[in-house]
């Protein structure tokens, strides 16, 4: 149900306790806890509509939980299916709108362009860009922010094979670096040393 | 701070790209030139009537874009990312307030001279509106921005999102109007008592109507 607490416990970044969901008059899940330490990485999986997105919305403080306790105990990145950037802007500004707000350098926005591989792309507007496209600038900008939480709500949907490797990638890099992970996707996507939380198996 | 600045730029930015700058220039001036049209050509009455049309178009005009001002940073997911980051609703709202009062209260300003030469307006009544409205431009700014948060969710909005702050707007329309009137002069502190508390009001009804949306 839960991943398993690690000893000590200084190093835990997100903590869910005996959180309950309800949706309209929908009781999506109760009694769910988690912890999420330094270099963790849990994967929600399950059917559409077992509550995957409004676990991720709770984590980050978005929707407020029915019963229980959600705290975050370091700042928080979210990628959900709206991209917020400007569809009149070029990727990059419009990226470094988001690196201001979030008071990180261009050099982290160059980088996370480059794990991305949309460097090349700079100059396009946002609104010319594709399904995929987009998810990989919403990536650079949960990559560039340098938040140790990541709540990542189905960040391959549209990717190619190609830019999956590389969100693969950029997962196994943060985690290294102490960052911790939540996932929802309703498909495996290779990840190494990943703990999952079956959703549809909570209804 | 430099995250705020970055969105009060963004806001202004997105209020005057596309040409939006000329929108209630244009449609100041639209009104300015067929009033006197409808009224015909007595000038004693048109200086009278003109004065309240100002005021009339002053306040239509701030409620123009409220289809612009939030919805599309509800639908983009923008909201969400800056809750992420911890920011207040009421500070969005304060924010999303500066840059409509920064962005349509500037060009108001400036049609203001040739609108009111359309209707008439000698230079004392001139300087009456142009101070009246100034002294207004924050809460009809806070008005708008508040009707934008409320109509968020429904498509179409704006125009019921006129019919819920107009209520809110009339005491503006009495004593702004109304310092016009020579006998009228000290309607003028009760316009800025007016427009400071709908300006103070705005931010927090506002971000409870942005928490709202999330819901």
């Amino acid at each position: 149900m839960s991943a398993p607490p690690r000893a000590g416990g200084v190093a835990e970044l997100l903590l869910l306790d005996d959180v309950a969901c309800i949706r309209g008059d929908r009781l999506l899940f109760e009694g769910l806890s988690l912890t999420l330490d330094r270099g963790d990485a849990l994967w929600l999986r399950g059917p559409n509509g077992a509550g995957k997105s409004s676990l991720i919305r709770l984590a980050a403080g978005l929707l407020g939980a029915a019963a229980g306790t959600v705290e975050r105990r370091e700042r928080v990145a979210l990628i959900d299916e709206a991209s917020a950037l400007d569809t009149e802007l070029p990727l990059r500004r419009a990226l470094d709108f988001w690196a201001r707000v979030d008071t990180v350098d261009g050099h982290a926005v160059d980088r996370a362009m480059d794990d991305m591989a949309l460097t090349p792309l700079a100059d396009v507007p946002v609104a010319m860009l594709s399904t995929g496209q987009r998810k990989r600038a919403g990536m650079v900008r949960v990559i560039a922010s340098g938040a140790p939480i990541w709540l990542l709500d189905e960040p391959a949907n549209g990717m190619d094979d190609a830019a999956q490797a590389r969100l693969i990638a950029a997962i196994a890099k943060h985690r290294a670096n102490g960052g911790a992970v939540l996932l929802a996707s309703h498909f495996a996507l290779g990840i190494p040393d990943l703990a999952e939380l079956d959703m549809g198996a909570l209804a | 701070m430099t995250a705020l600045i970055a969105l009060f730029w963004r806001d202004l930015r997105r209020a005057w790209g596309s040409g939006a700058l000329w929108l209630p220039v244009m449609f100041f001036l639209l009104v300015a030139t067929a009033f006197p049209f409808a009224v015909g050509p007595d000038a004693p009455l048109l200086r009278r009537a003109g004065g309240g049309m100002v005021w009339v178009a002053a306040l239509l005009a701030a409620l123009l874009p409220i289809d612009r001002l939030v919805r599309p940073d509800r639908e983009a997911g923008v909201l969400d990312q800056l809750a992420v980051r911890g920011f207040a609703d009421e500070l969005i709202a304060a924010v999303k307030i500066a840059a409509h009062a920064a962005g349509f209260g500037l060009p108001l300003m400036i049609a203001l001279f040739p609108a009111s030469a359309l209707l008439a307006q000698d230079a004392e009544r001139v300087g009456l509106l142009a101070t009246g409205i100034a002294i207004a431009i924050p809460a009809l700014a806070s008005l708008a921005v508040l009707s934008a948060s409320l109509t968020a969710n429904h498509k179409g909005g704006s125009a019921i999102g006129g019919l819920l702050v107009l209520p809110l707007a009339v005491p503006m329309l009495i004593f702004g109007a109304g310092m016009l009137d020579p006998s009228g002069r000290g309607a003028i502190k009760l316009l800025a008592a007016v427009s400071l508390l709908l300006t103070v009001i705005g931010p927090f009804a506002a971000g409870a109507a942005m928490r709202g949306l999330r819901e």
